[in-house]
């Protein structure tokens, strides 16, 4: 059964395998259709916020990477994010968009390497926003932190604060965007945790097409519910944010690392 | 003559050099036709839309993107997508070109929108395989998380 890697007790009650069957069939959608017309939603991941209801503290969005179910050569979650928010590699990556991109990490010391998705890491303390001069570097209610691409001037300050080297700035004049994601010349990107798909209830693009690749190395939701299945992980097995040192708080954090 | 007849006369003689020769390309100062939005009514009156709608689209705009309200009704996306005006392809047209509803108004206002210099012009329609992106940036090889600040630098 596919739900089989994403269980993550073992003694695994009604509810917590209810839970983790929804949570490996995000896959398709946020939800897990029992029957026709009979759809359960896990608790904590996947409720949209009424309409014209603002994005509160209450909730705080982040992201589990479960290093010991990447694979090195799978792109499907940067293919997802590419299709899903309309940017596209040129081949030049000095230049090129990046709002996802796959690391490769080696140990000097032991030679064993291990392949991660580095993006935007959310950060509670995001030096982005410190260093912007126009208040376009934000961090909404709900912790995602953006660009305000209306009021970005394009200095790149926030690029050279970031120690993720998770933003990107648009060279060249674009067209044919996605309706739910505006990019243009001049600016500065990052991954928005898919905030269009979020508010709706769903999930962020990437970690939907990683589950439908059956790895389901990322995990999704509010890291203040105690109930979420992030939270659970994150209470369960040690987790790590990259480059801890810094303070910065993320609220991508990471499974297994050896590094 | 002070500064300030100076800069009167000045503008007094553009606007009239520009609306003339618009007028003489016209024939005459064309007043604009905006096609009729799909079904029966805008999102508020038609009269308080015409008057009102940078202001309105300005505080959506802040609270969709700063706050995270959605749903309300001055989005952007659904003006886009109601006010669709389709080309000689049957397709609806983009920005580019002359006929689209947000340029109807604006080039006899002389107003020029950045706006869909990011935002989409026509509305969503569903990718081909074919227009998917192919290339994805390389992947970054590392020895030490601290490697990450430095990529770009050595990349570039
Ligand atoms: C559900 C469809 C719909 C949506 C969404 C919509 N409109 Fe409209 N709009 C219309 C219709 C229909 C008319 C014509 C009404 C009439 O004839 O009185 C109209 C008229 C207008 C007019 C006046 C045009 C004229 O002929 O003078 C403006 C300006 C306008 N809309 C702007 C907007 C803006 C800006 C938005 C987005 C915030 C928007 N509309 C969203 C349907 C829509
Ligand atoms: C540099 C890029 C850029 C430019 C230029 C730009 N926008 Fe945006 N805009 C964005 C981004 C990014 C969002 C966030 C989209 C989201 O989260 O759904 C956005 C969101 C919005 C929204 C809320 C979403 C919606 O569709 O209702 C409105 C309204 C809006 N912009 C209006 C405008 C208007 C009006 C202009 C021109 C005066 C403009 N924008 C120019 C990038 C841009
Ligand atoms: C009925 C005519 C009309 C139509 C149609 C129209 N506009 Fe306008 N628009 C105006 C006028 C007139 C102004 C200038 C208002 C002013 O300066 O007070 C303006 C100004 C604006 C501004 C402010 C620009 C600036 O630089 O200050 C924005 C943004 C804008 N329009 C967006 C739109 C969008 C988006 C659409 C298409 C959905 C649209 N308009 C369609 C008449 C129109």
């Amino acid at each position: 059964m596919s739900c089989g890697n994403s269980c993550n007790s073992n003694t695994t009650s009604r509810r917590g395998f209810l839970t983790s069957m929804a949570a490996s069939a995000a896959g398709a959608t946020a939800g897990l259709t029992l029957a026709p017309g009979v759809t359960l939603f896990s608790p904590a991941q996947a409720r949209a916020r009424g309409k014209g209801e603002a994005a509160s503290s209450k909730v705080r969005w982040g992201m589990l990477v479960d290093a010991n179910k990447c694979d090195d050569g799978c792109t499907a979650c940067v293919d997802a994010c590419a299709d899903e928010n309309g940017w596209q590699g040129e081949g030049n990556p000095a230049t090129d968009a990046q709002w996802i991109r796959k690391v490769k990490v080696t140990d000097p010391g032991t030679g064993k390497s291990q392949s991660l998705p580095m993006m935007c890491q959310h950060c509670e303390e995001p030096p982005c926003v410190d260093v912007c001069p126009t208040g376009a570097s934000m961090k909404r209610a709900d912790g995602i932190v953006l660009v305000d691409k209306h009021s970005c001037i394009g200095c790149r300050y926030c690029m050279m604060a970031c120690p993720y080297q998770a933003r990107s700035f648009v060279h060249e004049p674009v067209s044919g965007q996605r309706t739910h994601a505006p990019r243009g010349k001049g600016t500065v990107e990052s991954c928005t945790f898919c905030v269009h798909r979020v508010d709706e209830g769903q999930q962020p693009a990437c970690v939907e097409a990683c589950g439908g690749t059956k790895r389901g190395a990322l995990t999704f939701g509010d890291l203040n519910d105690s109930e979420s299945e992030i939270s659970k992980k994150i209470a369960t097995y040690p987790t790590q944010a990259i480059r801890s040192d810094l303070g910065l708080k993320p609220g991508v954090r990471y499974l297994g690392l050896d590094t | 003559m002070t500064l300030r007849t100076i800069i009167s006369v000045l503008v007094a003689t553009f606007v009239f050099v520009a609306i003339s020769s618009s007028a003489e390309a016209a024939g005459r100062v064309t007043i604009p036709e905006p096609a009729k939005g799909k079904g029966d009514q805008c999102v508020a009156d038609t009269s308080f839309m015409r008057k009102n709608h940078p202001s309105l689209l300005k505080h959506q705009r802040d609270d969709t993107l700063r706050k995270g309200i959605r749903g309300n009704e001055f989005s952007l996306k659904e003006c886009v997508a109601c006010h669709a005006v389709d080309g000689k392809d049957a397709k609806p047209v983009t920005y580019e070109n002359p006929e689209h509803f947000c340029r109807t108004c604006h080039a006899y206002v002389a107003v020029k929108l950045d706006c869909f210099e990011c935002h989409a012009s026509t509305p969503d329609k569903k990718r081909q395989a074919n227009e998917l992106p192919k290339k994805h940036p390389p992947t970054n090889v590392l020895s030490s998380w601290r490697d990450l600040s430095a990529q770009t630098c050595e990349g570039g």
